[in-house]
């Protein structure tokens, strides 16, 4: 690192500006009352918007009134829900309840779902088919572990809506991805509605979602698919730009129309990098289990939910270890079908069962599960008598910490409290709203241009005007600590694995838990060990947003050339020297990538940690949220999302210029 | 290839299917499912399976639905949902109202239970606090109830900001030397007493019955000046001659309600709605059975069926 830079006459903007809003800030009260001009720290009630008055009132045209003539735009949201409920309800059969005939007391099952055993076996085969027999030990590892802990029927309603989930959102994703191929400025257009889809918070929305497409599962399929696409759409664009040259040549000398074109060639040829969205929307989809169960969803996230409500910690754990498990299983198999080489095409003059072997003997499997289930009630099921459960482990485990350890962890927590959260945070909440609004635009410009710079105090000036300032400060604050600690924490982390082959392999596992382990499950522990409050909202978000900082950071170091690395070290660098002058700036751009993504994580795990009671943007949406309040849920999660999108472009403009001044761009 | 095991699953199914006759049950009004809201909470789970058995005792069909405590009055005034079980005076009164205004949605009755919220406190702290339950005692040992965070002000951890309450107003207005701590959610709250209690250190915080927690763990509730409407609107009332709010927060019936077209689509099962009640303690010991004792919900609500039998056929006919 080099500290000269630090008082170039280029850092004198930033130390300047610094000065000026932490002078503003440490004297905005006695400012208000010299002056008595309160609106210098509250924006004044006058000249707030009406938005979330507009935005309800809209909501309630748009159910009661709005209308296309033949029908109102409800029936039209109803109908999309009834075709989805559709092949949700068949899956759900299939996977969870059986099929049955008639309703309520009057119901006859006429088939039964499929048996614990055939599902095993189907995901076994898939992770055969995928890679090799190892993925399909994993695979089956991992769902035996759904039967042996009692987690298996939530965990195949969870299975279900995934299974219905992902193939609406890849391809709707598919779809605008090839829209934004073929035409520019559905691109354009679509940009700002994706950064929107992946900032604003999911709690933000589920109220209108709830009101059109009515109560249950299917209103739950609908905010997650709207989470889980925008991924899909973005690598889909990418994914079809990217294809060679050479082949779309060769697709029009062989006379392709523009459908040939699409389908034949492109998508096809795009088909290894589509599966990473499709990894991606199956991941997502997962990570939106908890919420999704808040509206109806059932399966493992209710699991979760009313674990910890009874403060079954024990239990908590199990079901959000059995969300983890599957994730990792659907993970590595979505993963290795993006990375599978195409099957060589067997003879014609085989039989079906020769030449789909592996179809045949899942058919094969399932029929017999099917026929024998009906005499062995535990092929059909799996016996009760046999799972297994830690939950008195855990419950012992917890007690043994919070009894030995609270005083410690109470003091650790003063320290942190009293030098840092508590000075930041009052730096922050004391920013005049005025002077914010004008500070956030000439960073903005600063970094990005002049452009970027409007954009900025636009966005700023937007959440003061809707009466938010004090809680965006909140939410900047909180989120600004979690990110430094979580920064100082990942990064060193994602060095030694980045290095170190070893260590990368147990880092990963570590951060992959983290990541899929639903946040709820660790957020109660966290309160009863550190009380409500900032801090073990803190602790919440730093455990979820370290996964990013330790992922770029290994990225960015298996990233450089060994050519660089050997050029150090012939002269002559020493191994502190070689990480510091070589190999950090090399890796900068990354770095910044992931100091952008662990932003982005910590804002949308802000929302959460209002369940444990912060006073930020997260509590705002969360309250609208149990008032049911359109209008006040998407003005407070359009906030957040204004804050996400200032730091993004922020912290993008910034990766680009390092990236220019090392030559890589 | 998982839609191939859907669709083969799909078609198995079909393939085995037997023509299915379904004959009507019972007289009843109409065989379409009435739909009954569930919260997430154990309690008025219960609740609503019990009731849920009993209309299908009756004949009726059932189905239970997840949907949140407030915003299912968007869908009781579209008769989306047809019945909550479940509506405390205490917090889902103005939501109630609300709706009821419409004339989409009926109020049912009481439910039988009263809702009580209210500073409690475990047991253990009579010894280090000697003159709890009473108020008055509170100030003298703020000291005992201090955190590092509100030192040297007591610390009064208070329900989601949802919740309403009055806490700030009625801690200005007692002048209790408390700061009042907000929780996010229940489980939040619970969470923390908890872990004190696991500690036997101080907490003093809101809780409300009926629930879990009152049978768990030991304690009180502390003893304010008694509520009396006046107390909220007139500042002249009670111990604090210039404030409102210097008393005990209201207990109130938890309401049953309903979707308006239920008494046209379904006149009897309006009837059995009418007459469902329950009462604190019935309820105090089904939420033990169930959370404490680890029951499943089902087996605590059809032994209660068994034990009922007599009221329930009363009820229905």
């Amino acid at each position: 690192m080099n500290w000269r830079r630090l008082i170039a006459p280029r850092a004198l903007f930033w130390w300047g500006l610094l000065a000026v809003t932490w002078g503003l800030s440490s004297t905005s009260f006695q400012l208000y009352k010299a002056f008595d001009a309160r609106w210098i720290i509250r924006f004044p009630k006058a000249w707030e918007l009406p938005l979330e008055t507009w935005i309800s009132d809209a909501m309630r045209w748009l159910l009661e009134d709005a209308t296309f003539g033949l029908f109102t735009f409800r029936e039209l949201t109803r109908f999309i829900s009834a075709i989805i409920e559709v092949p949700y309800d068949v899956a759900r059969a299939a996977l969870a309840d059986g099929f049955v005939q008639g309703q309520g007391s009057n119901a006859v099952e006429i088939a039964p779902s499929l048996s614990w055993i055939a599902v095993i076996v189907i995901m076994v085969v898939l992770g055969r088919v995928a890679r090799d027999w190892g993925l399909a030990l994993l695979v089956g590892v991992c769902f035996l572990y759904l039967a042996i802990f009692g987690q298996w029927g939530s965990a195949m309603v969870t299975l279900a809506s995934v299974v219905i989930a992902v193939p609406i959102g890849v391809a709707g994703g598919l779809a605008l991805g090839i829209l934004s191929f073929r035409m520019p400025w559905v691109e354009r257009a679509l940009r700002p509605v994706l950064d929107l889809m992946q900032t604003v918070p999911v709690f933000a929305y589920l109220v209108p979602i709830l009101f059109l497409f009515g109560f249950g599962p299917v209103a739950a399929l609908v905010a997650t698919v709207i989470y889980a696409m925008p991924p899909m759409v973005r690598v889909s664009t990418v994914a079809l730009q990217t294809v060679p040259p050479e082949v779309v040549e060769a697709g029009q000398m062989a006379g392709c129309t523009k459908r040939q074109m699409m389908w034949k060639v492109l998508v096809p040829s795009a088909a290894p990098t589509l599966m990473v969205g499709v990894n991606q929307v199956i991941m997502l989809t997962l990570n939106m289990v908890i919420i999704a169960s808040m509206i109806g969803a059932g399966g493992l996230g209710f699991d979760v939910l009313s674990a910890l409500r009874r403060l079954d910690i024990g239990g908590g754990i199990e079901a959000g270890l059995a969300i983890v498990v599957m994730a990792i299983a659907l993970d590595r198999v979505s993963q290795a079908f993006s990375t599978r080489l195409p099957a060589e095409v067997k003879g014609r003059d085989l039989s079906y069962v020769q030449r789909h072997p592996w179809f045949a003997t899942v058919f094969a499997v399932v029929v017999l599960t099917y026929i024998a289930g009906l005499f062995v009630p535990t092929v059909q099921d799996y016996p009760d008598a046999a799972t297994l459960t830690t939950s008195a482990f855990w419950e012992d485990a917890m007690r043994y910490v919070n009894v030995t350890f609270f005083d410690t962890f109470e003091a650790i927590k003063d320290v942190f409290l009293t030098y840092l959260l508590l000075p930041v945070k009052r730096f922050f909440t004391g920013i005049p709203w005025a002077w914010g609004i004008i500070a956030a635009g000439l960073a903005a410009a600063r970094v990005g241009g002049w452009k970027l710079g409007v954009m900025a105090a636009l966005m700023t000036a937007f959440i003061a005007a809707n009466g938010l300032w004090n809680k965006a400060m909140i939410t900047v604050y909180l989120c600004g600590v979690s990110v430094l600690i979580a920064y100082a924490i990942g990064v060193p982390l994602g060095i030694w694995a980045g290095q170190n082959a070893r260590a990368h392999r147990w880092v990963g596992a570590f951060i992959d838990t983290l990541q899929t382990l639903p946040s709820f499950v660790y957020l109660i522990p966290v309160v009863m060990l550190f009380r409500v409050g900032d801090f073990s909202a803190m602790i919440a978000v730093v455990l979820y947003a370290l996964a990013p900082a330790v992922r770029y950071a290994a990225h960015g170091m298996r990233a450089i050339e060994p050519e660089m690395i050997e050029a150090g070290l012939v002269s002559g660098c020493t191994r502190r020297q070689l990480l510091w002058r070589v190999k950090l700036p090399l890796a900068a751009p990354s770095l910044l990538l992931g100091l952008n993504q662990t932003i982005m994580l910590a804002l949308s795990m802000l929302v959460i940690t209002a369940l444990v009671g912060t006073r930020d943007l997260g509590q705002e949406v969360y309250i609208a949220l149990t008032k049911a309040n359109t209008g006040q849920g998407i003005v407070a999660g359009l906030s957040v999302a204004f804050i996400a999108i200032i730091a993004d472009r922020i912290v993008s403009a910034m990766a680009r210029h390092s990236k220019e001044s090392l030559g890589l761009a | 290839m998982k839609f191939t095991s859907a669709i083969s699953a799909a078609a198995l199914a079909a393939a085995f299917a037997v023509p299915a006759f379904s004959p009507a049950f019972a007289e009843v009004e109409s065989q379409d499912p009435i739909r009954l809201t569930t919260h997430d909470w154990t309690g008025q789970i219960v609740n609503t399976t019990i009731l849920g058995e009993i209309l299908k005792k009756a004949g009726y069909n059932v189905e239970l639905v997840q949907a949140d405590y407030i915003a299912q009055f968007a869908g009781l005034k579209t008769g989306d949902l047809h019945i909550a079980t479940e509506i405390w005076e205490t917090t889902g009164r103005e939501a109630m109202d609300e709706a009821t205004a419409t004339g989409d949605v009926v109020n049912m009755g009481e439910g039988g239970m009263q809702a009580i919220e209210e500073w409690w406190y475990p047991t253990y702290m009579e010894e280090r606090c000697p003159g709890l339950p009473n108020w008055e005692a509170l100030n003298d040992c703020a000291a005992e109830f201090a955190t590092s965070e509100t030192a040297p002000m007591g610390r009064y951890l208070g329900g989601p900001v949802t919740w309403g309450g009055f806490d700030e107003e009625r801690v200005e207005a007692l002048g209790l030397d408390f700061e009042v701590v907000h929780a996010g959610t229940d489980a939040a709250l619970f969470a923390e007493l908890e872990s004190a209690y696991q500690r036997q250190a101080p907490i003093l915080l809101w809780i409300y019955s009926p629930h879990w927690s009152t049978v768990k763990y030991d304690g009180s509730f502390v003893e304010f000046p008694p509520h009396t409407p006046e107390c909220y609107d007139d500042p002249s009332w009670g111990v604090n001659p210039d404030a409102a709010y210097d008393c005990a927060k209201p207990t109130g019936p938890i309401w049953k309600v309903a979707w308006a077209g239920v008494e046209e689509k379904w006149p009897g099962a309006a009837e059995i709605l009418r007459n469902y009640t329950l009462t604190n303690d019935e309820m105090g010991a089904l939420v033990v059975a169930v959370d404490i004792e680890d029951q499943s919900i089902e087996d605590v609500a059809n032994t209660w069926m068994e034990q009922n039998a007599a009221k329930v056929d009363g009820w229905i006919n």
